[in-house]
This record gives structure tokens, sequence and C-alpha cells, in this order.
């Protein structure tokens, strides 16, 4: 599986993440092509189903990436991403693709090597955990879904 | 407001397991309130389901429709096409919800996607209380607005029992509360119309005398 290349989608605050990654392009810093950015108002704009849909679309990581905790520019929408980044954990563990593959990250406008770490973390993660199970064929006595006897029968 | 929480995910997924194609029906009253089946919900149970069942070798199609109550007729009247497509329906209402949709599309098999909790409402984001016991006669004139009923553990009309300690019921680890009541009565000027001992209740009027039916004559309008 060496050569597989994750697809990260990342969700960047625009008053943190996606400033410092602008600072990061501005320093020079290197940091893996993996990782798809997308620009948010506030990370309290992401939503479970925003994340959920990611990987069904073929995300094999996802992380969001908002301000310092106390430093939020709506007072607490770092506060709720990182509630519903907890609770989309929970999902991805029960549907079997893991709650690994989603995390939350806080960092200010001016933490551009901040940010390229970020990313060189999460595509190390991401790799070692290999392709999310939507994008790879498992074995379907590997899933948790085994009908109960004459449940569901019309 | 009805309060319902859903179900867990494996439970659902083992009630579905059978199907190719569902209509997850979510219900803009009470439960989207509660956060339990509104159209968020409906879309986050439906990726769910589908990720899960893209993994094996029978994935999942699924439809989302969201009505404005699942307890009225003309509601579910409007997904009839919808619940002809499917192969069952997944209600995420209240039981109330899943029982009127069973009824009313009579051919599908219907899956309650919550558990139905009690009558109550949020007190703060994230925590719901009960509040009503649907007693079916109501005496919160009596204790200035507080219900023994549903909120006793003993359901005790004439309280506090001798398990009330500092404010505290012995039963569960829940306010005492009579001691809220009487503190409510004092605060009132009321503690008077706490001497009255309150006779026996009528529980015939409540659930344990059948299911309850209401008939107003006044509001029918004939064929």
């Amino acid at each position: 599986m060496s050569d597989f290349q994750p697809k990260i989608v990342a969700f960047c605050c625009y008053y943190c993440a996606y400033s410092a990654a602008d600072l990061a392009g501005s320093m020079r810093l290197q940091y893996p092509p993996t990782v798809r950015m997308i620009e948010q108002p506030c990370s309290g704009r992401i939503d479970i189903r925003l994340i959920l849909q990611a990987f069904e679309d073929g995300a094999d990581g996802v992380y969001v990436a908002g301000c310092l905790e106390g430093d939020c520019h709506f007072l607490k929408g770092n506060y709720r991403a990182k509630l519903r980044v907890a609770q989309a954990k929970k999902i991805l563990d029960d549907v079997g693709i893991g709650g690994d593959r989603v995390e939350m990250y806080n960092l200010s406008g001016s933490m551009g090597p901040r940010f390229a770490e970020i990313a060189h973390e999460m595509h190390e993660r991401i790799k070692k955990l290999g392709p999310s199970p939507l994008n790879r064929k498992v074995e379907p006595s590997q899933l948790n879904c085994e009908a109960e006897p004459a449940a569901g029968q019309q | 407001m009805i309060i319902a929480e859903q179900k867990p995910f494996e439970e659902i997924a083992k009630m579905t397991a059978n199907f190719d194609k569902v209509l997850l029906l979510g219900c803009n009253e009470c439960v989207t309130v509660c956060l339990a089946g509104g159209e968020k919900e409906v879309g986050v149970l439906a990726a769910s389901l589908r990720m899960l069942r893209k993994q094996g070798d029978r994935p999942l199609i699924t439809l989302e429709e969201t009505v404005t109550r699942q307890c009225e007729w003309e509601y579910l009247d409007q997904i009839e096409k919808l619940a002809e497509e499917a192969e069952c329906i997944i209600s995420m209402a209240c039981g109330v919800g899943v029982q009127f949709v069973a009824e009313r599309f009579p051919d599908k098999w219907v899956i309650p996607a919550l558990n139905t909790k009690s009558a109550g409402g949020s007190v703060k984001h994230g925590i719901w209380e009960e509040r009503c016991g649907l007693c079916g006669e109501c005496i919160l004139y009596k204790t200035g607005g507080v219900c023994p009923v549903a909120r006793c553990s003993k359901r005790i009309l004439n309280g506090p029992c001798g398990g009330s300690q500092n404010g505290k019921c012995e039963v569960k680890d829940v306010d005492c509360i009579w001691d809220q009541i009487y503190k409510r009565m004092a605060a009132l000027g009321r503690m008077d119309w706490l001497m009255e001992i309150e006779p026996e209740k009528d529980w015939s009027k409540a659930r344990d005398g059948g299911p309850r039916k209401l008939i107003r004559e006044d509001v029918m309008i004939s064929e």
C-alpha cells in the first residue's frame, strides 16, 4: 500500500486555518498535495452531514480546522465544530469506516508552520490507515449488519 | 412536546438488512426540536446506512423526505408516490407517527428509528426533561404549576415522602419535586393550600383506564 495516496478533505475556517494556509504558502512551506482545502466562513459551519458526504464522495480522511478555543470570530463556532466532529467519529465507528479518519484541529491565522504540520500529520495517519473501506472492497461477513431471523419480513 | 431519541445504529441496521430500497421519513414537529428525527437526522441516518451497506455486496438505495407532521393523514397523503417506490419506510417520528404511517400505508413494512421517551421540554441545550404524565385530569392548579404525577418518582399526591433528603429524591438522582412544590407554594404565599389532603386520584382517566379517545362533535365536519 506504499503507493497509496489518500484523499483528505480539510474544512478550513476563513479566519484561521485558511489564512494560516496562505501564510504557509508565503513561507514556502511544503505540505502534502493529498490535502484538499475547502474554505468555510467558520468551523461552526461544519455539519455532520458534510463530513459524511465527504466520505461518501470518496475521501479517505477529513479534518476540520478552526480557531483556537476562545478565539472564534463568531464566539462559539469552534466549540460546536468540536462536538460535531466527536459525533461524526462515533457514527464512522458505527458504520465501520473508523472514527480515526476524522479529526478536529485548532490553530490561529499566524500559525503557518502548524498548518503544514497538521497536513503532514493527517497525511501520515490516513496513509497508515489505508484507503477508506468505501474505496475498497471488504468481505460482507466483516460487516455489522447481519439480519435477525424473520425480522423485517413482510 | 414528545421527546424521543434515536435507537442504536446497529439495531436500525439489523432491522433494515433485508431491504434494498428504503424511505427515511422525518417529522418536522417534536422530534425535530429534540434533534432526533428531523430533516438533518434523516440525512445523517440515510448516509450512515448507505455507507454501511456500500461496504458489502448489497448497497442500499435511500429516499429521504420530512413531512410537517406524521400524525396527520393529510401530510402522509403527500408522500404516497414516494412510499410506493420504497420497499419499507423507516419512520423517524415518535410512536404515534410510526403507527399513522403503518396505517396509511398498509402494504408497507414500517420500521421505527426512534425510542419515544416522554412528554416534556428542553430545559437547556442537550437536556430534555419529562413534564407531563398524561394522567387525563390536570391537578397543576393545586400544586403551584409543578406536576407530582410526572415528576415525583412515586407519583405521590400528598408529598413529600420520607425519602426526600436535602431536596433530593431517594429513588433516583433528581430533585424532590414535592420539595419544589413546597418552596413554590411558600413563595406564592399559598402554604395553606398544601394543608388540604388530596383524595385518591381517578386513574381510569389515565392510561390505566385503557386506550383513550377524544371525540369532539362540535368540530366535526360532515362528509
